[in-house]
């Protein structure tokens, strides 16, 4: 066996924040798989998180990574990515920081379609401020002291946002499939464009109800690139059924191109 | 006497063209072997709105506008009284009005100008298709002493891209407008003849054409010989200009250029192209850099090299977004949050971006630091003749490890402050770039020895790095300085010419580095100084207020500040030198 392509060697060895039982390891383990599963070496990995529980996670790849502020994961990843196409990019983080602060990020990297794949591990809680809301919580969640009778506002759906902001690859995943989670991320990182997974990720500690999520879930979608049929799929959507949603095969963003010139050529415009 | 510069002003509605015809007057004046400066003054509207091209022209370099209007050609009165505080007339000054236009605004006739009449409109309109903008451009070109042939080339070098029948309607109206001037001059002999002593062409052997360009064009420039490969935009006034530029220059040597969803995404965005290992910069004004502050800081604790040049406008809010003043300087110096040491250069002159862009750029990657570059509405948007600049032959480096470095640390504690960046792709030195604070190695760490070492080491490379002669521009001897930064910089050189000429030795500097101040460089170059008169255009004075709080002077100190969007001029400065402090407290 290759060795240099062992998933242990795409995790450091910085221990994990992340409570014992939490969705987050999962998501760990299948980008080390996926990335040694499709041979790409460690140094040719840009991995850009934001702030949250989950945005620790570029530390714990042993690739190049960038753990930013909160909320702009997205833009920096954006910017690795046409400054050097090379590169394999991955960006990742919760729901706060991808939906709420980096909503409007979101938005236009799934119109940009930067050739990256946007990994997000939602669990409907802000953990590392200790349990309020977050955009993808239900109205009724009365469990932060912040809004103790819910958050009284419907919750966020990322997939529909993601289609209708057109994005060019939409999967969901849950932790508890580590197989079908790293099917996914391999599937997302080939697909030139950019490529949503949306992972259910419980929160043992602020949400310990999602441990039912397992008994919830239903692998469901094969792809299609059908926006029609997509947005149908979603309409039906309990928010539990895994699998990918979407594919659209329209070419990535490039940057305009122009015929060389050297710097006294674009110099010469300004001499009268 | 021929004179060696003159003012002159073209104002009429947004729409009749007066910016085109100061853009070809300016080149005209290019062609003929003289310099000259435009600043252009708009209204907020997208179209239809006032606006004016306020120029001067003369033998030598012009990077002021001086104190007094000679000409001014109104093509209409439209919304005059927005910027009648913006063209300095008086008595000695020439307005030229269109009759059928109506009545000379009271705000101009209480200047008590001279006033001639021509029918400026009724004269286009005896060439079919003919413009007034090319009649007002006639006339100024003729008392400003242009050869007709010169006007015509810088006519088809500006509207040539239209069509060959707009350049022909274009000279027709222009010859039109030139044929005027004579009535012009026998009405007001003395102001009206503008031309300067030296009207010989520039000599065209190829290689020492002068230029003419915007202070954002230049800014562009230099950041593009910095070996800036990557900008990410989003429009904003009055920066837009330096990104529009680098949008069609960036892809010409392999670089790209994006456009964001917002200020947030493009400073990050420059972030990410920085890490990759691509020098990167972005463009914006004061609203834009408020948004970007928190990015900033981030660049700080990551180390990421990377140029924002900052255009200043009114402020504060969305204040005056077309019109110049100073007044960002207090968020370029300290609007980070914690302790957060970075590099803050400010541009002297539109030649001067082209020079302080690409040093910006060496200092930002020497350094691995965010730099805010600082220009201005004035600076960014006016135009100039210049003598070309060359590239400064200083290479811009970024201190990398080699592969497979063992036990690499990226944020080794070194006793340059300076340390080797990994950039992806390369082997053996995968490392996470962190905002939180870190170890060495990169770690987020909380603990106290590696915070102190981190805000030591990164204090050290601000505090440490050799910046040479270029942290300000020093002319002339005397026991008065003119201490100033920014586009008043040129307004101040023009004050001590006239000192000088009335026998008082003055000194100016014009500080290029504003951060880290230069304080012991600033201390010599206060040498003997007994009165220091700081120059700035804000409100609050405070460029004053972080010299006083950073510098101890032994000179008495006098402020000459007020707020945009009128610029200081020349006299302001003149008459602050030898008297007391102009502003209303000390």
């Amino acid at each position: 066996m290759n060795t240099e392509f062992d998933p242990k060697n795409y995790r450091s060895d910085l221990k994990p924040v992340w409570c014992p039982g939490c969705g987050d390891y999962s998501v760990i383990a299948a980008i080390a798989r996926a990335l040694a599963n499709l041979k790409i070496r460690q140094e040719n990995v840009a991995f850009i998180s934001g702030i949250g529980c989950s945005s620790r996670i570029a530390a714990y790849a042993s690739t190049y990574g960038f753990h930013g502020i909160h909320g702009r994961a997205l833009p920096l990843a954006s910017g690795v990515k046409v400054a050097r196409p090379d590169l394999t990019v991955l960006a990742a983080g919760g729901d706060g920081d991808g939906f709420s602060i980096g909503g409007n990020h979101f938005l236009h990297a799934c119109r940009r379609n930067v050739d990256m794949t946007y990994i997000v591990m939602d669990n409907s809680v802000y953990g590392m401020t200790k349990g309020q809301a977050s955009p993808t919580s239900e109205a009724d969640w009365c469990g932060s002291k912040l809004t103790p009778e819910g958050p009284s506002i419907p919750p966020i759906q990322p997939l529909e946002v993601a289609l209708a902001a057109q994005a060019s690859y939409v999967s969901r995943a849950f932790t508890g499939d580590l197989a079908e989670l790293t099917r996914q991320i391999e599937e997302a990182i080939s697909h030139k464009g950019f490529s949503l997974v949306h992972v259910l990720s419980p929160c043992v500690t602020y949400r310990p109800e999602q441990r039912g999520y397992k008994d919830r879930v239903h692998q469901e979608w094969t792809p299609t690139s059908n926006r029609a049929e997509a947005f149908q799929r979603l309409l039906e959507d309990d928010g539990f059924a895994t699998g990918t949603l979407f594919v659209d095969p329209r070419p990535p963003y490039t940057p305009m191109t122009a015929a060389p010139a050297s710097m006294a050529e674009i110099e010469a415009d300004f001499a009268i | 006497m021929a004179k060696t510069c003159f003012s002159l002003a073209l104002t009429g509605s947004g729409g009749a063209g007066v910016m085109t015809a100061g853009q070809i007057l300016l080149d005209a004046a290019a062609r003929s072997g003289l310099y000259g400066l435009m600043v252009r003054s708009l209204g907020p509207q997208i179209r239809g709105g006032e606006s004016a091209a306020i120029l001067r022209i003369g033998t030598a370099p012009v990077s002021s506008l001086g104190d007094t209007c000679s000409v001014l050609v109104a093509v209409d009165w439209g919304n005059i009284e927005r910027f009648a505080d913006e063209i300095p007339l008086d008595e000695n000054s020439l307005v030229i009005a269109d009759p059928d236009q109506g009545e000379v605004p009271p705000v101009i006739v209480a200047k008590s100008p001279k006033i001639a009449f021509v029918p400026l409109k009724a004269l286009a309109d005896t060439v079919p298709g003919g413009r007034v903008n090319m009649i007002a451009l006639g006339l100024a070109a003729a008392l400003a002493g242009f050869d007709e042939a010169v006007v015509a080339e810088a006519i088809q070098a500006s509207l040539g891209r239209k069509s060959q029948e707009v350049v022909d309607i274009s000279l027709q109206t222009l010859r039109a407008g030139m044929g005027a001037a004579t009535a012009v001059r026998s009405e007001a002999p003395e102001i009206a003849d503008l031309a300067c002593g030296c009207s010989a062409p520039a000599p065209d052997n190829g290689k020492h054409r002068r230029w003419l360009l915007s202070g954002n064009a230049a800014t562009g420039l230099g950041i593009l010989r910095g070996g800036v490969r990557y900008c990410a935009a989003y429009p904003i006034t009055p920066a837009t200009e330096v990104l529009e530029w680098l949008a069609g220059a960036l892809p010409k040597v392999g670089g790209a250029l994006v456009q964001a969803e917002d200020e947030l995404a493009s400073i990050n965005m420059v972030v990410g192209g920085s890490f990759a290992g691509i020098p990167s910069m972005t463009a914006t004004s004061g609203p834009g850099l408020s948004l970007m502050v928190e990015t900033l800081g981030l660049a700080v604790a990551a180390e990421i090299p990377l140029v924002v040049c900052n255009v200043m406008r009114g402020g504060p809010s969305t204040g005056i977004p077309t019109k110049s003043e100073q007044s960002d300087l207090n968020i370029a110096l300290f609007g980070l949050h914690g302790d957060a040491p970075h590099v803050v250069t400010a541009a002297t002159d539109i030649r001067d971006c082209l020079f302080t862009g690409q040093w910006s750029v060496q200092l930002a990657e020497a350094m691995q630091t965010p730099v805010i570059m600082l220009t201005d509405q004035a600076m960014g948007q006016a135009q100039a003749v210049i003598e070309p600049l060359e590239a400064s032959p200083q290479k811009t480096e970024r201190l990398v490890p080699s592969e497979n470095t063992p036990n690499y640390q990226r944020y080794a504690v070194t006793n340059s402050g300076v340390s080797p960046m990994a950039i992806p792709g390369m082997k053996g030195c995968a490392y996470t770039a962190d905002g939180l604070e870190h170890s060495p190695l990169g770690r987020p760490s909380t603990q106290a020895r590696d915070h102190q070492d981190q805000l030591d080491k990164r204090a050290r490379k601000i505090e440490a790095h050799d910046y040479g002669d270029a942290w300000a521009d020093i002319d002339g001897e005397g026991e008065i300085a003119l201490l100033t930064f920014g586009s008043l910089t040129g307004v101040a050189r023009e004050a001590a010419e006239t000192l000088r000429a009335r026998g008082v030795p003055v000194r100016v500097i014009a500080l290029r580095l504003l951060m880290p101040l230069r304080t012991e460089d600033l201390k010599r170059a206060l040498q003997g100084v007994r009165r220091v008169l700081v120059i700035e255009q804000n409100h609050s004075r405070q460029f004053l207020a972080y010299l006083k709080s950073t510098f101890d002077f032994e000179a008495e100190v006098v402020s000459c500040a007020r707020p945009g969007p009128v610029p200081i001029r020349p006299q302001e400065i003149v008459t602050a030198a030898t008297s007391r402090d102009m502003g209303d407290t000390k």
